[in-house]
Parts: structure tokens; C-alpha cells; sequence
């Protein structure tokens, strides 16, 4: 059953990138997503990228004619929510290493604030295509996280892919835990690097959701379903599937391929 | 203990408990995990000539336990695509039954042609989807369509066609009889009842295609009442669908007249565990009866049964 919120505050992060803020008085986890809908538009999964209290938030990240929609409405807007769904990380790691690719920060904020606020040392890789676009430094720093950077064009940090930066605090650092968001092709990197430094690594995946209740299958991803099973996974249950980083399903349930990195 | 065993015509089943069609088989290894899950078949998402999208979001509202109301829209990457699925499941040693929608007698035949030809143990006919213009219940409400549909279907397949008949008419044994006329060799009673969702906050119906099918435990009444009636008006197997989410209610569906039954809705509030847990309960349920098998149930409750 969907329950009408209202949108309390709009703040633009990055500039592709809007937090929408609403009063949803129901216990959530850091990892956990909802589904929003946005009435006479559509109903997406989000992440929460806010979990404490009453007050939740989704970051949203322009990608198609939704999500560029979505982002312009003012507080006041009346959107719908079911949830929230799916499963969570494991706060109670002492020394993690956080790998952030773009808007993947959203869901690995709430996540590393609250193993943050228990004592755990954060040490957070955060990449983006270029300086304005890193999303949520300010809010790892204030948590007392050790924040390194990495911008596509250099324009901040270093210059290139968040990886080699992961690899490189990979091998300086003792990490308890991996935690990654991002790009799929990005994650399968951390992951396998993680794997070789036998840090268990885990990963936030996103698909295509439709019923968000383990019926529908169009979240399939081999044997698993991320909107029950997941979408927080543990590194070993993914890397042996030759769909993750390769491919996910489109509404059709037709195979296809990821693009770009 | 009990033999769970059943038959759907010439289709030995190794328990009654059937994947419903819409429900995880969208892709070949979610069939397989139903399979392996306990499941003593699984059938496939409706397939249609051509990829659809399906509707777009919101596609599903759920009503505490007692019910979920869904307008999906048919979404499957199509025929020519979706055969590589199919044989991901039959590799992993699952029965599958190949579920498949169209507009026409001779798009249905050309479908179930198609599918046939992945092995597939049998074809169920999607005649009763309520919320796809042009296909399900648009084109299985009137007994001659069905017999049209049927008809040109049995021509071009060699495996057991089962006709799955919607509720929302006034008379569902007439369909069922269409079928057996036509040469269906089972039919699957009944897919969702036809139901709409309202936000009184927003003043508009909560899915966006407004109209929606109903399934989950308050639709069983439907179901039962459907497969009570049809039994008494064919003699081919009925397979009862409709809010089963316990052993009691399959063994109320047996007992009705059906060999077999469909789970869909209660994956969702159970997971697929409860493949394993309504096999084990009902073997109990059984046993308690001091009833030797699921084809001893199987009409009990009819004073005459078969």
C-alpha cells in the first residue's frame, strides 16, 4: 500500500544530481530503497539516501526523461511511497573502505554516517566525471570519514576512474569491509580487487524494478532478485554470474548489454 | 505418507503445485530456482509475437495480506527471444509449461507453434488477462472466440493445450466447455478479477493503467466457485488458480475438482520457499484425512465425483 507524502525541501547537490526530502515516519535501514511515484508520472526505485528519523530522502541522478522531470519539482509536491524494501548493510564494520562512483554516494552516505556514529573509521574513494559532480563530500568529511578523490577529467584529485584510487587504499589500508555504489563495470573492479586483498566486498545493484515484491522478475539477476534478495550483496554471490557488469534486462525482460564504462 | 503425484491429462506432475504464469519467468534461471524450490512445474511469463514493454509504473498495489491488484501489461521480450530461456529451465531439469498470449486463432497457432518447439511439457493459452486491450479477456470472454482460439491451436501442437479461463464473466463453464469442445486438453480456472485502486488524496486511480486484475487470498472464493462449476461441466482436468497460500486452500481447490493448482501471489508474501512448504503440508493434510494421494482429493467434495 503506497502512503502520499509531501515533499518537504528540494536541494540540488551536484548538478546532476537533487535530494528531494519528505516526512515518512517508518523505520529504514541505510541500503534500503522505496518506491516513489510521482503521480501522472512514474514509480522508480530509489535508494534512500537519507534514513534516520522521520525525515527520508532520495537522491536522484539525471538520467532519462523521468529522472530529469523528477528533479525539478518544488517542496509541496505530493509524490507517493511504498516501502522501504530490500535488505541493508552490515553497519557494524570497524574499518571500512566506501567506493562511491557518481551518484552511487547516495545510498553509502546514510550507510557509512551510521557506522560512523558507532566509532567505525570510514575511508571513502569518491569519484565523479569531474569536480562539481562529487556528491556528498562535504557530508563524509563532516561524518569525520578520510576522503579521497578521483575526477574523470582531474579536474579534482586524481585524474581518472575511481578504481586505481580503491586499489590504491586497498593495498595501504587493513578494511574490515568494502562498500561500493556505482556504475556495474566499476563495482565488478572493486570487487575483484577486494576479492584479491580477501576484503569482503559489498555492493549496492540496481535494476530495472517493476513490483518491488519478488513477483515480477524483472529484476532478475541470475538466481537472485534484487529487489528481495537485495540490492545490498555480498561480492562472492555476484562475481560468479556472467550478467553482473555485463548486462541487465530491459522492461521487455530482453537481455541487454551496459554501455559506456 | 501421502503421494502428491498428479496428472494433467497425459502430463505426469511429481506434486500439483505450479508456478503461476507472470510470477518470476521472465527469465530461464528464475524458473529453474522455482523449479529446484519444489515447484512440480513452472510456466513461463505470457509470450506474445513481438517484445512489449508493459505498462509503465505503478504496475502493482498491495492491500495488506488479503490482496494484490496488478496491470503489468503483458511485458516479455518476445517469441523469438524468449526460447533461450526456456531452455535454460529444461536444462536445469524442470517441467515447463509455455504460456502464450495473442489477438487472433491464427496468432495464438503461430505462438503455440513456436513454443512447441522448445520442448515445452504443454502450452497454456492466456485467454483471461484483464487489462491488455486487444489480448487476454478481450479476446476469452465469448465462448466462440475460445472455440476459435483453441481450435486452431491443438492443430499445431503435440502437447496438452490448457486453456486459462478469466472470472470475469457470467458464465465461466461455458467457456471451459468451448475449450474441451475445441480440443483443450486442460483447463486453468481462473486468472485475476478485474479491479481498480483509487487515491482519494490525488483523486486518481493509484496504477497507471487504471485498471488492474486482482489476485492473493481474497480472490479464492472466485477461484473455488469457478472450478466447482467448470468440473461439473467438462470431463478434461481443471487446474485451479486463485489465492492459494496454504496447504488448506490447495486441498479446498482439489477437492473442488482440480488436479493441480497455480501459486503466483503468495511468492511474494512467502518467497519461493513456499513450493516446499505447501508440498510437505499437504502430504500432512492428506495423511490426516486418511487420504492416500492428491487424485483421492481430487472432486471429494462433489457428490458425485469422477
Amino acid at each position: 500500500m503506497h502512503t502520499i507524502v509531501t515533499v518537504t525541501e528540494r536541494v540540488p547537490e551536484t548538478p546532476s544530481t537533487v535530494t528531494l526530502r519528505f516526512d515518512y515516519p517508518v523505520r529504514a535501514e541505510p541500503g534500503q530503497f522505496v518506491m516513489i511515484w510521482f503521480p501522472g508520472d512514474d514509480e522508480l526505485p530509489m535508494s534512500l539516501s537519507y534514513t534516520g528519523g522521520s525525515s527520508k530522502g532520495v537522491t536522484i541522478k539525471a538520467m532519462g526523461a523521468t529522472s530529469q522531470r523528477v528533479q525539478s519539482l518544488p517542496a509541496g509536491t505530493r509524490v507517493g511511497i511504498r516501502g522501504p524494501y530490500g535488505n541493508r548493510f552490515d553497519v557494524t564494520a570497524r574499518r571500512v573502505l566506501v567506493v562511491a562512483g557518481g551518484s552511487g554516494a547516495a545510498v553509502l552516505a546514510p550507510a557509512a554516517e551510521a557506522a560512523a556514529a558507532s566509532g567505525s573509521r570510514i575511508t571513502v574513494a569518491l569519484g565523479a566525471t569531474q569536480a562539481p559532480e562529487l556528491l556528498f563530500r562535504r557530508r563524509f568529511e563532516e561524518m569525520g570519514a578520510q576522503v579521497e578523490v578521483a575526477t574523470d577529467d582531474g579536474s579534482d584529485g586524481t585524474k581518472g576512474f575511481v578504481t586505481p584510487l580503491a586499489d590504491r587504499l586497498l593495498a595501504d589500508g587493513s578494511f574490515d569491509a568494502v562498500w561500493t555504489c556505482g556504475p556495474e563495470v566499476m563495482m565488478r573492479k572493486v570487487a575483484l580487487s577486494a576479492a584479491r586483498s580477501r576484503v569482503p566486498t559489498f555492493c549496492s545493484v540496481e535494476r530495472h524494478m517493476k513490483c518491488a515484491l519478488g513477483m515480477c522478475d524483472a529484476c532478475a539477476l541470475g538466481p537472485l532478485h534484487v529487489c528481495v534478495d537485495g540490492p545490498v550483496f555480498p561480492s562472492d554471490r555476484l562475481l560468479g554470474l556472467p550478467e553482473f557488469g555485463a548486462s541487465h534486462r530491459d522492461p521487455s525482460g530482453r537481455r541487454v548489454p551496459f554501455g559506456g564504462r | 505418507m501421502a503421494d502428491l503425484g498428479t496428472r494433467i491429462g497425459g502430463l505426469a506432475l511429481r506434486n500439483p503445485f505450479l508456478l503461476a504464469s507472470g510470477i518470476w519467468g521472465e527469465s530461464g534461471e528464475s524458473l529453474a530456482g522455482a523449479w529446484d524450490a519444489g515447484a512440480g512445474g513452472v510456466i513461463t511469463k505470457s509470450i506474445g509475437s513481438v517484445p512489449r514493454l508493459g505498462y509503465p509504473n505503478p504496475t502493482v498495489e498491495t492491500f495488506d495480506e488479503w490482496g494484490l491488484l496488478n496491470a503489468m501489461g503483458l511485458p516479455n521480450p518476445g517469441i523469438d527471444e524468449y526460447p533461450k530461456e526456456i531452455d535454460v529451465a529444461r536444462a536445469r531439469g524442470a517441467t515447463v509449461i509455455g504460456s502464450v498470449f495473442g489477438g487472433t486463432p491464427e496468432e495464438f497457432a503461430t505462438l503455440a507453434r513456436r513454443i512447441g518447439e522448445t520442448g515445452v511439457a504443454a502450452i497454456e493459452l492466456n485467454l483471461s488477462c484483464p487489462h491488455a486491450e486487444g489480448y487476454g479477456t478481450e479476446v476469452g470472454s465469448d465462448p466462440r472466440d475460445v472455440e476459435a482460439i483453441v481450435r486452431a491451436v491443438v492443430r499445431e501442437v503435440h502437447v496438452p493445450v490448457i486453456a486459462k479461463l478469466t472470472p470475469n464473466t457470467p458464465d465461466p463453464g461455458a467457456l471451459a466447455v468451448a475449450a474441451e469442445r475445441a480440443g483443450a486438453g486442460a483447463i486453468s480456472a481462473i486468472n485475476t478479477v478485474r479491479g481498480l485502486a483509487l487515491d482519494t488524496t490525488l483523486r486518481r486511480p493509484v496504477l497507471a493503467h487504471g485498471l488492474g486484475g486482482l489476485s492473493g487470498p481474497a480472490i479464492k472464493p472466485v477461484g473455488l466457485a469457478c472450478v466447482w462449476q467448470i468440473y461439473d461441466r467438462v470431463r478434461i482436468p481443471v487446474i485451479g488458480v486463485g489465492g492459494i497460500s496454504t496447504p488448506e486452500d490447495a486441498l479446498e481447490y482439489l477437492m473442488a475438482g482440480a488436479c493441480a493448482v497455480e501459486i503466483g501471489t503468495a511468492v511474494t508474501q512467502q518467497g519461493i520457499a513456499v513450493f516446499g512448504r505447501l508440498a510437505e503440508g499437504l502430504a500432512r493434510r492428506l495423511d490426516a484425512l486418511g487420504l492416500a494421494s492428491v487424485t483421492a482429493a481430487v472432486g471429494a467434495a462433489h457428490a458425485s465425483p469422477r
